[in-house]
């Protein structure tokens, strides 16, 4: 199954979304914390705009010159003991990563959550290959102990309440009391570590993504919180990292931008606990065997499009998922990706070259995606911009809406057709206006077939009872 | 033709050049006291401890922060004056692992500290040690002079020496946002942040 593909479409999934109570009252309770947060911390920087438009403009300059700055941190990355490898698409990203963890003599890997990880679908890939992928960041704990999907970019396990994680808790993981386990957060975290300690003092490889890689230097940035991630970057022997190849940034002073932008975007924080930057091996210090997979999968394509390309800066804070009222009340999965949400709108159909061609409508485009991104990615312009494409690739087949909207242009071509048309419909519409005046509306809730399809989730407004023209000729008198 | 050529390739053509414009603000206070009071404010919303201490008095506060604490690790060149009134068994590198996992707490320096976001930064270099030994132990006190504070994010990377070496973040002791989006302390770093601040 590919991870940026539902087995459904867009409307379908969430209609079900919708109707589970206890999914909406997570989210709701989730999304309302974490946007009273970043309101606060972003509140508090005065230079907000300006960084915005300096993160933005890095990220556009980045895509204009990738493969100079990809080559310039192969070298920098290389000459400082990295090995650098290169990835066309999912398969050979696992594959790559599967025969390096088999060279490094290991049958487990403990993991730091990397969204370019899911996306290529490593862990079933690793499972394949008869390795043991360990997620440690505590959400994609609670995810994979549930045998679950991701639902969030940050938290992937934002649908669950910690009722539902203690119990999770007290059945699948081992070496667990559940007499003693309460829902306390701070307890849940407990259990955690202890579940994970041994892992991470015991494992030989490490998988991780990152957020930030410097063309310059050749040097990987990986933000966390909770300090798996520094177990996982230090302690054992190879470190293995799959990094998209949009994740550039020119120089190390930039990163001064993007470590303002993404903390407060992301969790709300001033800064997130623990931040770790490695160059290649350092002696004495961290993993002999440092590697950094690039990879494509379908961003050059992406790249391709002049206003698509802009999901590509992309930094995944998920700022955009928080505020959007469409994933407040349906939840990640009814978006079928790993990337869900606004951002998952835009950037799944680009990736995977409109798989899903229902995701660009899954938008109100009320824009707050757009003012709240770091980096000030255009998403209503690009869902716009999807939609549309998306009708022109399918130009040419026959389809209800294609035929209503040509009969349409057919009568609106003529001014004597469409009058004609307009009083037609004045007339077939009388008995509903009266039938709608005596319910106290001016709308129409249900029409017939074939235009339910319309009707089904919104009111069709009533043709009024006299046209403009009309009006103005009887009120004005033919000038 | 080999994955490599084909990207770089395919990822031709992304777009022109685009200026970068840097109206954003690089440098905040310089005036001491005011950087001490940010840093402080920052540290104790992140529920680390600080602890102010003449340099006389140094290791008199380190030793009772430390009270808890039976066995110390220390990076190779920390200072003698830091574990004059340790009463406590100081272990000294090489550790394996197991041996910090087993070891109470550790004691290091950094390479500076950002007051605007509460920020120390462990770069390997001096009264630092590797990244491992402020990492496993579940205690962390971490010495800060008022001469390392900068203001601003900015102002924090143009500081560091290399760039190139392995650089730590820390914000406060560890944490996670993970149930219900609220922040709970404590996860696999260390569960316990103490900041001295030598003033």
């Amino acid at each position: 199954m590919n991870p940026l593909v539902g087995d459904q479409p867009f409307p379908v999934a969430a209609r079900a979304a919708v109707r589970d109570e206890q999914l909406r009252a997570n989210l709701e309770h989730a999304t309302r914390t974490i946007r009273a947060k970043r309101a606060q911390v972003v509140s508090e920087v005065d230079d907000w705009e300006a960084l915005r438009e300096a993160g933005s403009a890095l990220k556009a300059d980045v895509l204009a010159r990738l493969p100079e700055l990809l080559v310039q941190f192969e070298t920098a990355a290389t000459a400082a003991g990295a090995q650098v490898h290169w990835a066309r698409d999912a398969g050979e990203a696992c594959a790559l990563v599967a025969g390096l963890v088999h060279a490094a003599g290991a049958d487990e890997v403990v993991k730091v959550k990397s969204m370019a990880t899911q996306e290529i679908g490593l862990n079933e890939a690793l499972a394949e290959a008869g390795i043991r992928a360990v997620e440690t960041d505590l959400a994609e704990l609670i995810v994979q102990l549930a045998d679950d999907r991701p639902s969030h970019i940050l938290v992937p396990a934002i649908h669950y309440n910690r009722r539902q994680i203690r119990e999770l808790f007290a059945t699948r993981m081992s070496g667990v009391d559940p007499a003693t386990l309460t829902d306390e957060p701070v307890v849940l975290a407990e259990a955690a570590r202890r579940y994970l300690r041994e892992k991470f003092l015991s494992a030989t490889v490490a998988v991780s993504g990152a957020n930030f890689a410097v063309a310059e230097t050749g040097t990987l940035v990986v933000l966390e919180s909770e300090g798996n991630g520094r177990m996982c970057l230090t302690l054992p022997e190879t470190l293995i990292s799959v990094v998209g190849v949009e994740k550039l940034v020119p120089t190390f002073a930039d990163l001064e931008v993007f470590l303002q932008l993404l903390p407060r975007s992301s969790t709300g924080e001033r800064m997130n606990p623990y931040t770790s930057m490695w160059t290649g091996v350092t002696p004495g210090d961290g993993p002999r065997q440092v590697h950094v997979v690039l990879v494509d999968n379908g961003r050059s394509d992406t790249l391709a499009d002049p206003v698509g390309r802009q999901a590509l800066w992309c930094i995944r804070c998920s700022a955009c998922l928080n505020v959007c009222p469409v994933y407040e009340r349906v939840g990640g999965h009814a978006y079928g990706s790993v990337y869900p949400g606004p951002i998952g709108a835009i950037l799944s159909p680009q990736l995977t070259g409109g798989a899903d061609r229902s995701l660009p409508y899954a938008s109100t485009l009320c824009g707050a995606c757009y003012d709240v991104c770091p980096v000030r990615i255009n998403i209503p312009e690009v869902l716009v911009h999807l939609r549309q494409s998306g009708v022109d690739a399918e130009r040419g087949h026959r389809s209800a809406e294609r035929t209503a909207m040509r009969t349409l242009g057919w009568v609106m071509r003529d001014r004597r057709r469409y009058a004609a048309a307009l009083r037609a419909a004045r007339a077939g519409a009388a008995p509903l206006r009266v039938a709608a005046r005596l319910r106290g509306r001016s709308t129409v809730r249900r029409l017939p077939w074939p235009l339910s399809g319309w009707t089904a989730s919104r009111d069709a407004p009533l043709p009024a009872p006299e046209s403009f023209r009309d009006w103005w000729a009887r009120s004005h008198g033919r000038a | 033709m080999g994955a490599r050529e084909e990207i770089l390739t395919r990822l031709t053509g992304g777009g022109v050049r685009v200026a970068v414009p840097r109206a954003y603000r690089q440098r905040g206070t310089t005036d001491p006291q005011l950087l001490v009071e940010l840093l402080t404010d920052r540290l104790l919303d992140y529920r680390a401890g600080v602890h102010p201490s003449p340099p006389g008095a140094l290791g008199a506060t380190i030793a009772a922060l430390l009270a808890g604490a039976a066995t110390l690790a220390i990076p190779p060149d920390a200072p003698d004056d830091w574990l004059r009134d340790y009463p406590g068994e100081v272990r000294h590198e090489p550790l394996s692992v197991a041996d910090l996992d087993a070891t109470d707490a550790v004691l290091t320096g950094c390479a500076l500290a950002i007051a605007e976001t509460g920020t120390l930064v462990l770069d390997a270099g001096p009264t630092q040690g590797r990244r491992a030994l402020s990492l496993v132990p579940d205690h962390h006190v971490c010495v800060v002079h008022t001469g390392q504070i900068v203001a601003s994010v900015p102002e924090g990377l143009h500081r560091l020496a290399d760039p190139r070496r392995p650089l730590t973040l820390i914000s406060g002791p560890s944490a996670t946002s993970d149930i219900e989006l609220n922040r709970v302390e404590g996860v696999h770093g260390p569960r316990r942040l103490d900041v001295v601040l030598v003033i």
